[in-house]
């Protein structure tokens, strides 16, 4: 039982980056279809300048989070109008190849610059404590990425569901030719997803390099993909649907890596994802929607 | 779509250019002008060109994103190793051994996974390939991480060009028949073809299964070219490696797979020493093609036809322009 507990902990932390980044992925899926396969690489990008303001700048924790989550709400703009905004209109695959470049090219841009090799996220930035509570360790790593994720979360339900953007972002996604015809600019409203989904990708990266201490260029691939079956898991397009399929995510790979075969952790993720494609596709939220012609 | 004949001279010419060309490589390769550095490529070119025509079938004519197509070639690629070294069994075992574990394959991923559509496809088919890569990672025998070592090198000039060409015809033929014309109207539009009374999940299992199979063939001849394999060499990175070569050929034109998978192994091999370059060339193909040209090199109507048509004749014209 205790050792359920203390992987129930770890898994708690882990999820919520997953929980974060699968904001993201849900988010743009939920307004223009796409599955931004460079998500994960945006990631990537945050938990590199995140290191680098620590390591280079000498900021603290704070300041390298939201200086990552700016830089990448930037990119994720960027990206959005370069490469995917003039195929709005083509068909989903070419949609989703491009997307796919556009995360290899993230990718060994990254590599090219500032070679292939680990890097260590410096120490410094937040010294480990670790807390016994009735023989379960909590590190205050743990606490701080899972307050922060939390924080983060109700800013975007506060966002979503307050704020007059959040509530245009809400009428693109239900119906984009009506919510031109109620005024809203969708190309806009595209652009705030997209620079709210990087952001916190961004702040998801830094709290990776954090968990694991270390950052490679690839390192978005895995946690991606996770990500991305963690958001059709609580159903795509759904907000609350992403938060507890991070959740649920990052519990069973850390049950997975602590019972079973840890080898076998990154295969358990797709496995789930074929299970819940093959059973409910709409994911545990969703709700179904007959076939439109 | 007008139906394919095959008139006796045209085919006669064929057969005789393809055999001249036969001849004429094994005749550099023997007297060496063709040196170890080119024929390593010209095994990496025929290899890919199979990969390519194949995934082809999946990701062009019918349509089904497909993004785990070096799984199979994976399970091909053990298949025949394990049949020839483990087993000692002759090439040609291996061979149909990989052939027919990857249409199994093929058949257990694509029944269950196609009955999704378009971006959930690709997920569970990379997811799928992934797993494959995985499996393959924690079986002790056959290697593990390490993978199988010292395979015997059996595949030759006459083996990879007598593999592609078979490829090559068969994708032909299938996409020429009424098969292929079943195949493309599920591409073209799915409810419509279903409405037409075709069973739109056979053939889709259909081209994912001969896809694979002839994934598989690559894999084999792979491993009995470069005499070494393991799980690492399948990622999905490989996956995206063909992709490129197909949506640059154009999503449905074996002629244009044909072409973009040699250009893409010839640039691979030109830019062997800049790994990150030839990847960013990747991703930056993928990109502008698919934002200025959707329909690849060869989707052009004209040009595949005015150039290739007096070759292949009638043969590859429909099939070039779906």
């Amino acid at each position: 039982m205790q050792e359920f507990m203390q992987q129930m902990i770890n898994g708690l932390s882990l999820g919520a980056i997953y929980a974060l980044i699968a904001l993201g992925y849900t988010m743009v899926y939920g307004i223009i279809m796409l599955i931004n396969f460079a998500h994960g690489d945006i990631m990537m990008v945050g938990a590199y300048v995140g290191f680098f303001s620590i390591a280079v700048l000498g900021s603290n924790i704070i300041a390298a989070l939201l200086f990552a989550m700016l830089s990448c709400a930037a990119l994720g703009v960027i990206i959005e109008k370069i490469a995917y905004k003039p195929l709005r209109n083509s068909t989903r695959i070419a949609a989703l190849i491009t997307a796919i470049g556009v995360s290899l090219l993230l990718e060994y841009v990254t590599i090219f610059f500032l070679t292939p090799d680990q890097r260590v996220f410096p120490e410094s930035a937040f010294p480990l404590h670790n807390y016994e509570i009735a023989g379960l360790v909590i590190s205050n790593k743990d606490i701080f990425i899972f307050v922060l994720a939390i924080l983060l979360m109700l800013i975007l339900q506060y966002i979503i569901k307050k704020t007059r953007t959040g509530k245009a972002m809400r009428a693109v996604s239900q119906d984009p030719e009506a919510a031109i015809l109620m005024g809203i600019s969708v190309d806009k409203i595209i652009s705030v997803t997209f620079a709210i989904g990087s952001a916190l990708a961004a702040a998801a990266g830094v709290m990776i390099g954090l968990y694991y201490n270390t950052i490679n260029p690839l390192m978005g691939i895995i946690p991606g993909l996770k990500a991305f079956v963690a958001a059709v898991l609580g159903g795509i397009g759904i907000i609350p649907g992403a938060m507890v399929g991070g959740f649920l995510m990052g519990i069973l790979e850390t049950m997975v890596s602590g019972y079973g075969s840890s080898l076998y952790r990154d295969a358990v993720a797709f496995g789930v994802l074929i299970l819940i494609l093959l059973i409910k596709p709409t994911g545990l939220f969703g709700k179904n929607t007959g076939e439109k012609v | 779509m007008r139906k394919a004949s095959i008139k006796p001279l045209q085919f006669i010419f064929e057969a005789a250019v393809l055999a001249c060309l036969f001849t004429l490589v094994q005749y550099a390769i023997n007297s060496n002008i063709i040196n170890q550095y080119y024929q390593i490529n010209l095994a990496s070119i025929c290899i890919n060109i199979i990969l390519a025509v194949s995934l082809n079938l999946i990701n062009g004519f019918t349509g089904q994103l497909s993004l785990g197509h070096a799984g199979f070639m994976a399970v091909g690629a053990y298949a025949a190793a394990v049949m020839t070294t483990s087993l000692n069994q002759p090439f040609v075992f291996g061979i149909m051994a990989a052939c027919l574990a990857a249409a199994l394959a093929g058949l257990i991923i694509g029944v269950p996974t196609l009955r999704l559509k378009g971006d959930y496809l690709a997920i569970a088919t990379l997811g799928f390939g992934e797993i494959i890569r995985v499996v393959l990672q924690n079986i002790d025998y056959i290697g593990g991480p390490a993978g199988i070592q010292g395979i015997p090198v059996y595949t030759n000039w006459p083996w990879l060009f007598g593999s592609s060409v078979l490829t090559i015809v068969v994708i032909v033929n299938i996409i020429n028949s009424s098969y292929g014309r079943a195949i493309i109207s599920v591409r073209e539009d799915e409810v419509a073809s279903e409405l037409m009374g075709i069973n739109t999940t056979r053939y889709k299992v259909l081209a994912f299964v001969i896809g694979a199979l002839l994934a598989g063939l690559a894999g084999a001849l792979y491993a009995h070219y470069f005499y070494i394999i393991k799980p690492d060499n399948f990622n999905f990175l490989k996956s995206f490696d063909i992709l490129v070569m197909v949506v640059l050929g154009g999503l449905g034109s074996t002629t244009g797979a044909v072409i973009a998978a040699i250009f893409i192994t010839v640039l691979t091999a030109v830019l062997q020493s800049f790994p990150a370059i030839r990847m960013i060339l990747y991703a930056l193909i993928l990109v502008i093609v698919m934002i200025y040209r959707p329909q690849g090199l060869m989707g052009n109507k004209e040009w595949g036809r005015k150039t290739w048509g007096r070759i292949w004749g009638g043969k590859n014209g429909p099939s070039a322009n779906k």
